[in-house]
């Protein structure tokens, strides 16, 4: 497979009145065609950064570097504004986590639809419109072509959803990121949602990052899971490396702390991670984790950990501890 | 001891839609015909979709909104909502979102304090200490007090959002969705601080979520509810493991446990629970 999307050591640093916040302190990851990445984190962990750097859509005061950030060939960082925006909606596109703020309520749907792809392609207004309501009904939309009259307030959460997935898929781009797409949606009508999307990237062989904070649905629809804590990736691997054999202790901490039915016994104390998120102001000094975690050692606090592999192969951790102990074991 | 803590009698609640000045205008039934009971010291889960009345129900209960027909009971009595300070006293809220439930402008200190004031329980001297042992009681440090909601962050705003609905001492707390704005480690915590609470105190929860891990580890019994009914109630086994409505057996495979290699469920057309309620 071949890497689509290839990103080395990634800094977003925002000025703030107390300091420079450094949100995202250094990630790598590469994406391949075809293939579903999960970023898992809880808030302020600079997964939303991540995917706003990815597309360029980063605040006129934030400060972005990379060593590389490529997309198929193509370094990202030196291209010009306009350059930008040819890749920005045709070869990337993003599905925003509140399907109610991200269409605009004055236009109607076919409107919004077409607009990327008549901009993009040449392709006149009705070809523009028969790909609209093609897609709208593989994403689930019924009377697509009565629709694309229609406002977005006229439509329910879940189908504003199907119709911000449908935009995405417009012109057919080689990567999508969707940032917690499900977070604002019932839960029934999340897993149709995640079938969807999981359908449509297989069937048009679409590269995806799927951002989230839910392990639930990390589990049930990644190829490669990245989980992030404090701006940096503290461990990645396949979903089901990660799942049967996490390492990193916060990983072990957020899977948990979820009450599972049939495995968590109902009514006993959970096991939560005490604490809370350190400040991104300022300079971290060792490893971002330790106050919270109840193996962390003298060590832990003078040097910053780096990501190393556990298994000699693509299962990484930032802990040396953990690592040490997984590997003895085994 | 009353049989019930809290008890719903046919509790409906209908808004009437005008379509325009002259047109006839439409019923909206957001609760329909509800009836619950729930034992002193139990917790009853609320599920359902959004939209679905959980929360008209919860502003009933809080008597914050009178019903079109049916009633509420409190220890089998009727409420009376002329009295809202003798019906605070019995029974308080949580909020989802403890980010816009607390007044920005005032200290922690004052805001777990004002149902105090409100009342006119104690003097200052015993109402600063009843702040302090609730504090302690929640897991709030004592530093925080003098703090404003601003500088706290999610968990620890939850944390007084507690402290101020059990400062009265109520029977009954109704919490909408208590732990849905938090993070999943943070969730835990306040998880855990309910448990503790409830058996230390032998509170009465109504419980409402659309998380049913969470539900489920929680509560003794689940009413579940689609478009303004119930459409089905038991103890928590009963409903987990033999759910009988459609909308529930749909609700419970829509549960996305973190277990690789499972997929993702199939459900069937969401016609098939609309016709079945």
């Amino acid at each position: 497979m071949s890497v689509l999307l290839d990103v080395k050591n990634l800094q977003v640093d925002l000025p703030t009145a107390n300091g420079m916040l450094h949100a995202v302190r250094g990630i790598d990851f590469q994406v391949n065609r075809g293939e579903m990445l999960c970023i898992v984190g809880e808030s302020g962990c600079g997964k939303s950064m991540t995917s706003m750097a990815l597309m360029g859509l980063l605040p006129k005061r934030a400060q972005c570097t990379a060593e590389r950030m490529a997309f198929d060939g193509t370094d990202l960082l030196t291209l010009s504004k306009k350059e930008r925006n040819q890749i920005r909606g045709m070869r990337m596109s993003m599905i925003f986590q509140e399907p109610m703020t991200s269409l605009n309520p004055s236009y109607t749907l076919g409107n919004q639809l077409c607009e990327g792809i008549l901009k993009h392609k040449k392709i006149s207004r009705s070809e523009a419109r028969e790909r609209a309501i093609y897609l709208l009904e593989r994403a689930g939309v019924p009377y697509a072509a009565e629709r694309l009259e229609q406002y977005p307030h006229q439509l329910s959460g879940g189908l504003r959803q199907r119709v911000m997935i449908a935009m995405a898929l417009m012109c057919e781009p080689d990567l999508i990121i969707a940032d917690e797409p499900t977070t604002a949606l019932d839960v029934t009508i999340q897993a149709q949602i995640l079938r969807l999307i999981r359908e449509l990237q297989q069937e048009f062989g679409t590269a995806v990052i799927f951002i989230t904070h839910d392990l639930g649905v990390v589990a049930r629809i990644a190829d490669w899971v990245a989980v992030m804590y404090a701006g940096q990736v503290v461990e990645t691997a396949s979903a089901r490396q990660l799942f049967s054999s996490p390492v990193h202790p916060y990983t072990q901490g957020l899977l948990n702390c979820i009450p599972v039915p049939g495995r968590t016994a109902p009514g006993s104390h959970l096991q939560a991670i005490p604490g809370v998120v350190p400040s991104l102001v300022g300079e971290l000094q060792g490893c971002a984790f330790r106050n919270r975690c109840d193996r962390a050692s003298t060590e832990c606090t003078r040097s910053q950990p780096q990501l190393i592999s556990v298994d000699g192969g693509q299962h990484q951790v930032r802990c040396p501890v953990m690592t040490q102990q997984w590997q003895e074991a085994v | 001891m009353p049989d019930f803590a809290l008890e719903l009698c046919g509790l409906s609640r209908y808004f009437q839609l005008k379509k325009g000045l002259f047109k006839p205008a439409t019923v909206l039934k957001a609760v329909n015909n509800v009836s619950l009971r729930i034992p002193p010291g139990q917790t009853l889960g609320l599920v359902g979709e959004s939209g679905c009345g959980k929360s008209t129900l919860a502003k009933m209960i809080l008597g914050l909104l009178p019903p079109s027909e049916g009633d509420v009971l409190i220890n089998d009595k009727a409420i009376d909502l002329s009295d809202r300070l003798a019906l605070a006293r019995q029974i308080q809220p949580i909020f989802q979102d403890p980010y816009s439930s607390l007044n920005p402008r005032k200290t922690i200190e004052q805001i777990i304090r004002l149902p105090l004031q409100l009342h006119g329980v104690g003097d200052a001297a015993s109402q600063r200490r009843a702040v302090k042992d609730i504090s302690d009681l929640v897991g709030l440090p004592e530093r925080l007090l003098r703090q404003y909601p601003g500088q706290l962050s999610g968990g620890q705003r939850q944390r007084v959002a507690i402290a101020r609905a059990l400062i009265l001492k109520p029977a009954i707390l109704v919490c909408d969705e208590p732990t849905s704005a938090l993070d999943v480690s943070v969730q835990a915590q306040i998880l855990n601080l309910l448990l503790d609470l409830k058996q230390e105190l032998g509170l009465t929860y109504l419980f409402i979520s659309h998380n049913l891990g969470v539900v489920e580890h929680l509560v003794d019994k689940v009413a579940v509810m689609y478009r303004g009914q119930i459409v089905e109630q038991g103890d928590r086994d009963a409903i987990f493991h033999h759910a009988q409505h459609p909308y529930t057996q749909a609700l419970l495979s829509s549960v996305l446990t973190p277990e690789p290699g499972l997929g993702l469920p199939e459900l069937p057309d969401s016609s098939q629970w609309a016709q079945a309620s």
